[in-house]
């Protein structure tokens, strides 16, 4: 280093000749960077009011609000409420940016805001779609009227990226038996998780519990996750059993209303909430020996339930729980009803079914299986003998399409039935289905099976021929997918026109119509055809899959006719589960328009309140 | 001659920061000084211990409101300790490059206020203005000038925008460009020197006993830097030396915060040559709202622009941390060394003093 001087300073004179380096503010204005954090924007049209942002918020500056001009919609995981944010707290860490599921919430690159009103630092966000008036183009923006109520559009700041968010997007894939292997046997598809692959994708919750609104029957679905995440799957199938008692057939064919509304599912995969409940089930072995449930003191009343589907088992289960005697008719030779009959083995095995009916056994419920309402036992005595009935028979009668020799034809009910429960049906080389929906595809990929089986090494073709085109098809997208998989064909927007017969009156085929609209304009079902637009399908066997209907004849004509139905053709309850007959309560498919188990569930829900509330009266 | 005792702060215009000494003169001669800490108290330390492990990065930065960034990142060495997280390489480039940014940073800042405290106003301006273009970078990287919450346990929150490490560079060249100007009107005057040699010395050995650490130690000729004693992020990637000074005095510690920058640039430089030009730039870390950590204890710790800094962290296998203890530099340099320095000297030096100790208020009371 050279020496100090006195002199030295003075080479610093050159800089008085330099131009200054401060910017005159505000007329000289420096631009934020565009990475900027500053004031929040959100997308409300992205948002789904999860309260995501507000849980991780670390100075709780954000609350979420309820806004009276949105609409909840918790089927689709959609919530009324917008987060608030209070600008005193916000430290601005973008936190809740990196956190957002759906990415809508981002932060922009103004940072001015000057009020005396300290009221005016709370403020909810939106952006410039909805708030033209505080969104102003650049031209007329400026910073020297610039506020919370004045800011520039188009000027994110900080925004979300998916690769830098706090979550995973990604689901833990499930392990599954390959289609080339799956579709020669009726061996189970799915897997199941292990420990590990069943704790991290726990670890994906974010909690917010848009899933427990969507569900009909409302299951503390983030508090089991968590219990599996802790690895305390024991705890967790409790918390299970507390809104729905059939975990392992829930877990299994679950219509999974959860997953649409799972907030991850916008940028990413929803979390396999199914296959999660599924694994709690699994992982406990004997049920009766390991969960701490009891029924509960007696009450000394007594209820007749027809029907051992899963709205008869879980109403068993509940109204055990209160005390009540339960005694459980079926004319199926075990628990399940259609769950027993319909679902193929590949998907729901019946050991799974006797699981959880045995459980319900177990805790005292008496189970009448063989027997027929109707037939083995009048409905009349059952009324007589219980202080309450409770109706939960489904829909067992197949529809047919009624066109020409569809006499021919297989129904699928039956079909499925007997192959699961009974004697496995000889199928032939080339089987059209009719048929669009869930059990339309149970039955083409159980063909499948059934003709691998049955015609080892030879060329065999199971097609489906529905009125709904790609985008409409009532089966579920995965339904759908795994059928490709696994080479069943698709025919969709043609309709059944004639079953084309040999001369010995052996099927040949199925001659389609091409079809024009499936829906009226009003959105209900009006199927039109151009009749002129024909195709003929080759086939030695039809199975029509086309819908079903609920058996009441068991009941007695003069309570026959009091029985009240709603527009839909469903049966009239009350918000007690109650029918139009006294202490004749119904439930499951004969009830609700979703046709599936866990609504059941959610009707046996408000029919074993309405029952103990009747009962206690 | 009579015995005064003098208030010295946090109201006096020589101090600097929230921080009071109560300073026993005799006339102008300091006779003894106690350093009274306690203006800034706000219990981060406490506060850690609600907040979850994701959340608790964006408080961290607040204990030092000169330098956030190291904050930041011994938090999150700590956590990753304790959940045993490795970071990506390409993250480890970029935390050292952004530590030796906040370095540069950190030191014009002090710079600003040494030379402020002393009258030097050209170069204390240029100090200033000079941060402000590192700012600038930061700015560009994280969001924020200041407190640039952008560290978290396992890695960094963003990759480099495109083209930033141009930037880096080309804005670190002009503020390098004016090193001969910083000597000519301070490191190099007459007066600087006049002020500041013996002034606060201390020697090896009291330094050693009272925990001094930084630039403070290496000032008295010892070679003590955690970036090589223990290499953490990606010290040990490039080749790099560190400046040591005699003298153990102000004036020999404001040259070695000197040195110390211009070193920090150059490495760089070396960095940005050497970094992975793609890659992952953190580890996936579990759900926050979930997220958990193995019961156990940790300590870390790190070389900030004003020497070791420290974090004792335990997690009683919460969600939370159960108890967390910053080391920081300032409290060792703000408190005895401070008291012991400050013995002996004129009135006119204890700002002087403390400054060129780099004593930062908040970071004592945390």
């Amino acid at each position: 280093m050279s020496e100090t001087s006195f002199l030295n300073p003075f080479k610093a004179i050159k800089y008085l000749f330099e131009k200054p380096k401060t910017l005159r503010y505000p007329f000289e204005l420096k631009e934020p960077a565009l990475r900027y954090r500053g004031f929040h924007l959100n997308d409300w049209d992205k948002c789904t009011g999860c309260g995501n942002c507000a849980d991780i918020c670390p100075n709780e500056a954000i609350e979420m609000v309820k806004i009276p001009e949105l609409e909840s919609k918790p089927e689709e995981g959609i919530k009324d409420e917008r987060p608030k944010l209070d600008y005193g707290r916000c430290c601005f860490c973008g936190l809740c940016v990196d956190i957002c599921p759906p990415g809508s919430l981002s932060l922009t690159r103004d940072y001015f805001h000057i009020h005396f009103d300290t009221d005016t630092f709370k403020f909810i966000p939106k952006d410039e779609k909805l708030d033209k008036e505080t969104f102003v183009p650049a031209e007329k923006y400026s910073v020297l009227k610039a506020s919370l109520s004045l800011r520039k559009r188009d000027y994110q700041g900080f925004s979300p990226e998916l690769k830098y968010a706090l979550f995973e997007p990604e689901r833990v894939e499930m392990p599954q038996v390959s289609p080339e292997k799956r579709k020669l046997s009726f061996i189970e598809q799915v897997i199941g998780y292990n420990k590990d692959e069943a704790k991290q994708e726990a670890g994906r919750c974010l909690e917010c519990k848009l899933c427990e609104e969507a569900c009909p029957a409302h299951l503390k679905i983030s508090e089991y996750i968590d219990a599996i995440y802790r690895d305390e799957p024991k705890e967790s199938l409790e918390k299970i059993y507390e809104d729905n008692p059939i975990p392992s057939i829930c877990g299994r064919i679950c219509m999974k209303h959860c997953e649409d509304a799972c907030s991850l599912r916008i940028r990413g995969d929803a979390l396999a909430i199914r296959w999660l409940k599924r694994y709690a089930a699994d992982q406990i072995k004997n049920f009766k020996e390991e969960l701490e449930i009891h029924p509960g003191e007696p009450t000394g009343k007594k209820v007749g339930i027809i029907g051992a589907g899963p709205s008869g088992l879980s109403l068993a289960y509940f109204l055990r729980l209160q005390g009540h005697k339960v005694v459980v008719y079926d004319e199926l030779p075990g628990g399940g009803g259609a769950i027993r009959t319909g679902p193929p083995t590949y998907r729901l095995p019946l050991e799974a079914i006797d699981k959880d009916v045995n459980y319900i056994e177990s805790l005292g419920v008496e189970f009448k299986f063989n027997t027929k309402v109707g037939g083995d036992i009048e409905f009349e005595k059952l009324l007589n003998d219980y202080d309450a009935v409770f109706i939960g028979i489904g829909t067992t009668i197949g529809f047919s399409t009624r066109v020409k020799n569809s006499e021919k034809c297989i129904l699928a009910l039956d079909f499925l039935k007997d192959n699961k429960i009974g004697e496995q049906r000889k199928v032939g080389k080339e089987v059209i289905v009719i048929g669009g929906g869930n059990v339309a595809m149970d039955v083409a990929r159980e063909t499948i099976r059934l003709q691998h089986i049955q015609y080892p090494d030879e060329k065999v073709i199971t097609k489906t021929v529905s009125l709904e085109d790609w985008d409409e098809l009532p089966a579920t997208e995965e339904e759908v997918e795994e059928a490709k998989e696994e080479d069943v064909q698709f025919n969709p927007a043609w309709g059944p026109k004639e079953v084309v017969l040999d001369e010995n009156g052996n099927i040949k085929g199925l001659l389609c119509k091409k079809v024009k609209s499936v829906f009226d304009e009003k959105g209900r079902f009006a199927p039109t055809f151009y009749e002129d637009k024909t195709k003929f399908l080759q086939g030695d066997m039809i199975i029509e899959a086309i819908g079903q209907r609920a058996d009441f004849s068991f009941l007695p004509d003069e309570l026959s006719d009091k029985l009240e139905f709603t527009e839909r053709k469903k049966v009239k309850v009350d918000e007690n589960g109650m029918t139009s007959i006294p202490k004749v309560f119904a439930g499951g498919d004969i009830v609700n328009i979703n046709l599936d188990a866990v609504t059941a569930i959610a009707d046996a829900k408000i029919a074993a309140q309405g029952i103990d509330k009747y009962l206690k009266k | 001659m009579r015995e005064l005792e003098l208030y010295f702060g946090p109201q006096h215009l020589g101090m600097v920061g929230n921080f009071s000494i109560t300073l026993k003169v005799e006339g102008d001669r300091i006779i003894n000084a106690t350093a009274n800490p306690g203006y800034l108290h706000r219990g981060f330390e406490k506060l850690m211990e609600y907040r979850t492990w994701m959340q608790n990065f964006p408080l961290v930065c607040r204990i030092n409101v000169v330098e956030p960034d190291h904050m930041e990142l011994i938090y999150s060495m700590g956590v990753e300790k304790l959940a045993n997280i490795e970071v990506p390489e390409r993250g480890k480039f970029i935390r050292s490059i952004y530590c030796e940014l906040a370095r540069v940073g950190s030191h014009l800042f002090g710079l600003w206020a040494y030379s402020n405290m002393l009258g030097f106003d050209t170069a204390a301006n240029w100090a200033m203005y000079h941060r402000d273009l590192v700012l600038d970078l930061f700015e560009e990287l994280t969001g924020a000038r200041v407190y640039h919450i952008y560290i978290r346990p396992g890695g960094v929150r963003r990759d480099f925008p495109e083209g930033f490490e141009d930037k880096i560079v080309k804005t670190l060249h002009s503020i390098g460009g004016k090193v001969p100007d910083y000597n000519a009107t301070f490191f190099e005057n007459r007066l600087f020197e006049k002020r500041a040699k013996n002034v606060g010395k201390i020697t090896r050995e009291q330094a050693i006993k009272m925990g001094a650490v930084g630039h403070a130690i290496r000032a008295t000729g010892m070679k003590y830097d955690i970036r090589k004693i223990e290499p953490y992020a990606a010290y040990d990637k490039v080749e790099w030396d560190v400046p040591t000074r005699e003298g153990g005095d102000a004036y020999s510690r404001l040259l070695a915060i000197r040195d110390e920058m211009i070193e920090s640039v150059h490495m760089i430089f070396k960095l940005i040559d050497k970094m992975p030009k793609k890659g992952d730039v953190f580890t996936k870390t579990p759900n926050p709202f979930k997220w958990r950590i193995p019961a156990g204890e940790a300590y870390v710790r790190c070389e900030s622009s004003r020497g070791e800094l420290g974090l004792y962290i335990v997690s009683d296998g919460g969600d939370k941390p159960y108890r967390v203890h910053f080391r920081t530099p300032s409290y060792s340099h703000g408190l005895t060394i401070l008291e012991k320095a400050l013995e002996g000297e004129s009135i006119a030096d204890v700002g002087n003093i403390m400054i060129s100790l780099y004593v930062v208020a908040p970071e004592i009371d945390r």
